[in-house]
């Protein structure tokens, strides 16, 4: 970061304050988004992790300087996102392994009791 | 000895040495975060139709948590850039503010987590579930306020239509400013009994270790900004490019910090 001239420091700053006035702006529509029903849950879902997914691209690319970064940074920002994808991939397919409940735990009948152990 | 490249750039990586340790740390981080978050998604697809609550969060603290995030995400930023016009006063500045949105979102999130602890949760002997904040205990009996009720057959997930229908009610009665009158129990009318901690159910348990260890990294990042902006600060005068690093750097920790925050609040409070 030594290669910054105080022009473009100058300029970030501007782009800083622009960022900070889309995250404010971002966060009032995820709250107001929040009280419309797209349709479906799922729906709904990926509406409010669109605009989390933008405004923590704001605060990658801008304030974290992620759009002017070296390649090592990048390479490891790869090997990064093919691990949490490898993550949340592994358990989103893992979460139809459950058991198929059909009757609501409370409702599960007694297991018959053992027969008392006699001494020999 | 001189600890090589703290402030200038490695030939072959173009990068300081403490920015390719900070990015290794976040990438593990991630890694941490992900998987609380997988298992957030797990548990949520996971239960049972009915059973997973939603409306237990005000969402009054946590947008203004977002807010308080955001604002010092823009603080910390603009630190480092006072630091590279050599305006080392306007550093002091942004750096304190940053330190002071650290404190404000700390002590928002425990005024939030004090609120979920009085928050009680009863089962009734005739199968009604009552929550409310507590407002009395005796020997004999409690007082919730803002009591809400259901059977409790109906699961925890049926808590908000109970909430809508009782405000429809009202509004038949002619009474459009609802306010639930506070409820007294008797304590021999109740079955079972609990308040909203992580003890309580699934859902609140990942919210408390979800919030609760990003609270962590919050104090964490707030104590080592106060640092440099308290007595680390005098490497200024000796390493004033090391130490523009060093300011660079922990903002990279306290922007994903932010970043978690920014996932964070809509799923546990708005979905």
């Amino acid at each position: 970061m030594s290669g910054h001239s105080p022009e473009e420091i100058r300029k970030s700053v501007k782009s800083y304050m622009v960022v900070f006035g889309i995250l404010i702006i971002g966060t009032i529509v995820t709250v107001l988004a929040s009280y419309f029903d797209f349709g479906s849950m799922t729906a709904n879902i990926i509406v409010a992790l669109i605009i989390a997914t933008f405004k923590a691209s704001c605060v990658a690319l801008i304030f974290m300087h992620l759009n002017a970064e070296k390649k090592t940074i990048y390479m490891t920002l790869a090997f990064t996102w093919f691990f949490f994808m490898g993550l949340m991939g592994l358990t989103i397919w893992a979460s139809e392994d459950k058991p198929n409940f059909t009757v609501a735990p409370n409702d599960i009948p007694a297991v018959a009791a053992a027969p008392a152990e006699t001494d020999h | 000895m001189e600890v090589p490249y703290t402030d200038t750039n490695r030939p072959d990586t173009g990068l300081y040495n403490a920015k390719v340790g900070i990015w290794l740390f976040l990438a593990s981080e991630v890694m941490l975060f992900g998987a609380l978050f997988s298992a957030y998604i797990l548990l949520r697809v996971g239960a049972m139709e009915g059973h997973w609550p939603t409306g237990l969060l005000d969402v009054g603290p946590g947008f203004v948590n977002t807010l308080v995030l955001i604002l010092s995400s823009v603080t910390v930023v603009m630190a480092w850039a006072s630091l590279k016009l050599n305006n080392f006063k306007k550093f002091k500045l942004y750096q304190g503010i940053t330190v002071v949105c650290a404190l404000l979102f700390v002590v928002i999130k425990s005024f939030e987590y004090n609120s979920k602890f009085t928050h009680h949760d009863v089962i009734l002997n005739d199968g009604m579930r009552v929550d409310g904040h507590l407002v009395e205990e005796t020997d004999e009996f409690i007082v919730l306020s803002h009591p809400v009720s259901y059977p409790a057959e109906k699961g925890i997930g049926y808590r908000p239509t109970a909430i809508k229908e009782a405000e429809a009610h009202a509004h038949e009665a002619g009474d459009d400013h609802h306010h639930a009158e506070d409820r007294k129990i008797s304590k021999e009318e109740i079955d079972k009994r609990t308040t909203w901690g992580p003890w309580a159910n699934t859902y609140l348990a990942i919210y408390f270790t979800l919030t609760g260890l990003h609270a962590l990294h919050v104090i964490a990042g707030a104590l080592v900004i106060a640092y440099f902006w308290g007595p680390g600060s005098k490497m200024w005068k000796t390493h004033p490019e090391q130490f523009a690093n060093r300011i660079e750097v922990s903002g990279l920790f306290w922007h994903f910090v932010d970043l978690v925050w920014i996932f964070l609040f809509p799923i546990l409070y708005l979905l």
